[in-house]
């Protein structure tokens, strides 16, 4: 195998590089949202304009059931739009055109049409923006059948995993963490794809599996460092696609070590968490030694201040204080 | 309100007659079928409403799009629609245009430019606003045409739609069928305006209200506007005056629960296929001819989907991802 050279870039640098990379293969994918046309703007679409002109980087007004139903209809006509949210609250107005009909029209017409359309969802809170500016929604997508939901939780993954939404013939909801945007790390060069539905062990370990998700697997990462200074050798495993689950891929490492902690940035009760804990159990209860154990955001909306939002979000310390628990 | 010139060729208007004759005869059927237990889930049928679907898909080339709404076995079958497929949609056949996953509210038949009834109301503009948005791109003068009601009017899909096409001047026609009432409500109560072509004029395109029970005067509307879209010069908004001679659905009656018997009767007087018939000044035997052909279309259709089988079981697990 020729040596695959890597270089450390960051999470949104590395979006930047595969909406470059696959804009520049497909005249098909175009990229359309608010405010995405102006470089300086968000450094994920930086430079797209200009390299790619305003007819294919297209700025919208604000009218997201609008822009978000207008790409569903150009991507039924053969084209591949890439949608910018800037952040999933805003996508809440455009719910109708990706879960009635993204996701639906495939099969609602028998198999006529195909509708391969990303849109990209950043999302999350640690930034004081509050309640309606700082949610995690992409359990409310799994719901929804016919949707990819993709949560990248590192610059290798967000690229690789990009291309793979992007050259994907159904639609995908690609959500991206605010929190990860700034977090560097080692991409291969050159063009760089992931598998939809395989999940990562991030790091291997023995006695306990952490599964997080998005901005959460680096928490688990963290997590890991700071129990093996305690003498625990934690495995954490980042599902990175939510919709296919590999329920398997996650199964696997909790017959390995017979305790699991779930940790997701978005609310606890009906979270992707609680999904994931139900789907590993079916999957691997015999293994088990002790419950589940779920780290998640209170069930209360996302406070401003930091001191109350922090008592609301997951932590590093969270999950390993949640860790130590279980293995008392 | 525009009424029709006398400018179109006696061929244009025949051809247009019979379009409205098989939308009457098909949904005349599939209220039958569906009287008669056949139908899998609901039909609402456009009876009274014909000119509109004939008369905008006269000006339309095969390669240009429609969509349409949970009222849209009319447009479907204007637009060219396959009849035996349609039907057997409704009779949940898996022959049928959606493979009986998507029945009436649903049919499609993107090989003929036909993207889809879209059921749930407004959304149908934001995707034809996409797929004028894709047109525009490749480069090439096609068209999309997207119906709507009324009630659509005063959903915000509307005028996003309305407005992403006129800054980008897409090339999307909007037809509004004001058939006067959104299920039981009144649009005189629910709408701002009493002709709701006035509002394209928040989106500086023209707009332009026709009498919808004459065939060629929404025909000539539509010629125009198609023209202006092909032209790239963005999107026009054509109402239509129209009603339905039946309920919302088979859930109401014709009047008596929200329109009076005078009302209905008023409009009763104006069906299209009547006001079209004097217009040709059409003999019994030209009426003839034309049934003839319809009836035998109408069998061959009936035919197709009595003889056709149910879905087996798996299908309800195909056709989820590409």
């Amino acid at each position: 195998m020729p040596e695959v050279k890597m270089r450390t870039i960051s999470y949104s640098t590395a979006i930047n590089e595969a909406l470059h990379e696959e804009m520049e293969r497909d005249e098909k994918v175009f990229l359309m949202g608010e405010d995405v046309a102006l470089s300086a703007i968000s450094p994920a679409t930086a430079g797209l304009g200009d390299r790619f002109g305003h007819e294919r980087v297209r700025n919208t007004p604000i009218s997201e059931l609008g822009f978000t139903g207008a790409a569903v209809g150009a991507a039924m006509a053969g084209y591949r739009p890439v949608l910018d949210m800037r952040r999933i609250d805003f996508m809440m107005l455009a719910i109708d055109p990706i879960a009635n009909q993204a996701a639906k029209l495939r099969y609602m017409l028998g198999g006529q049409v195909s509708v391969p359309l990303v849109i990209r969802a950043p999302e999350g809170g640690y930034s004081q923006n509050g309640p309606t500016h700082s949610q995690c929604l992409e359990a409310w997508f799994i719901q929804v059948p016919g949707l990819r939901v993709i949560v990248p939780s590192d610059p290798a993954d967000v690229k690789g995993l990009l291309k793979s939404a992007i050259r994907e013939d159904n639609p995908v909801l690609f959500v991206e963490y605010r929190s990860l945007y700034s977090l560097e790390g080692p991409v291969p060069e050159g063009d760089h794809t992931e598998p939809i539905g395989k999940a990562a062990v991030k790091k291997e370990g023995a006695d306990i599996t952490l599964i997080g998700i998005g901005s959460q697997a680096r928490s688990c990462l963290e997590a890991a460092e700071l129990l093996a200074g305690e003498g625990v050798d934690a495995e954490v495993v980042d599902p990175r696609t939510i919709n296919p689950l590999d329920v398997e891929g996650l199964a696997a490492s909790v017959r390995k070590t017979g305790k699991c902690v779930v940790a997701e940035e978005g609310h606890k009760s009906g979270g992707v968490g609680a999904e994931i804990a139900a789907s590993v159990q079916e999957a691997a209860f015999g293994s088990l030694k002790a419950p589940i154990v779920r780290v998640a955001a209170l069930d209360v909306p996302v406070p401003v201040h930091t001191k109350l939002e922090a008592i609301v979000l997951p932590s590093t310390e969270k999950i390993v204080a949640a860790a130590k628990k279980l293995l008392a | 309100m525009a009424k029709s010139t006398s400018g179109l060729s006696r061929k244009r208007m025949h051809e247009m007659y019979r379009t409205m004759l098989r939308i009457r005869r098909f949904e005349e059927t599939a209220d039958d079928m569906y009287m008669a237990g056949k139908v899998v889930g609901g039909v609402h049928v456009s009876i009274g409403q014909e000119a509109c679907s004939a008369g905008v898909c006269a000006a339309l080339r095969e390669d240009d799009a429609v969509l349409t709404t949970h009222r849209g076995h009319g447009h479907s079958i204007a637009k060219g629609t396959r009849l035996p497929e349609m039907l057997a949609e409704l009779m949940g056949k898996v022959t049928g245009l959606c493979r009986s996953k998507g029945g009436s509210m649903h049919i499609a038949d993107v090989s003929k430019g036909h993207y889809g009834a879209h059921s749930i109301v407004g959304a149908n503009m934001p995707m034809a606003a996409g797929i004028g948005l894709a047109y525009q791109l490749e480069g090439k003068d096609r068209v999309a045409v997207v119906f709507f009601g009324d009630g659509a009017s005063n959903n915000g899909a509307f005028h996003e739609a309305m407005n992403l096409c006129a800054i980008w001047k897409l090339p999307v026609v909007f037809f509004c069928e004001n058939n006067q009432y959104a299920v039981s409500v009144p649009a005189e109560y629910s709408t701002s305006v009493d002709d709701i072509s006035v509002r394209s004029k928040g989106y500086d395109a023209p707009g332009l209200t026709v009498d919808g029970m004459d065939v060629a005067a929404v025909y000539e509307a539509s010629r125009e506007a198609v023209a202006h879209a092909r032209r790239g010069l963005g999107p026009s908004l054509v109402e239509a005056k129209t009603y339905r001679f039946f309920g919302h659905s088979r859930g109401d009656p014709h009047y008596g629960m929200y329109r009076t018997k005078e009302e209905w009767e008023g409009w009763k007087a104006k069906d299209p296929l009547i006001v079209c018939e004097k217009m040709l000044k059409m003999t019994a035997k030209d009426k003839k001819a034309h049934a003839d052909a319809v009836e035998a279309e109408i069998r061959e259709a009936i035919e197709f989907a009595e003889s056709s089988p149910e879905p087996e079981e798996s299908v309800a697990l195909e056709d989820i991802f590409a």
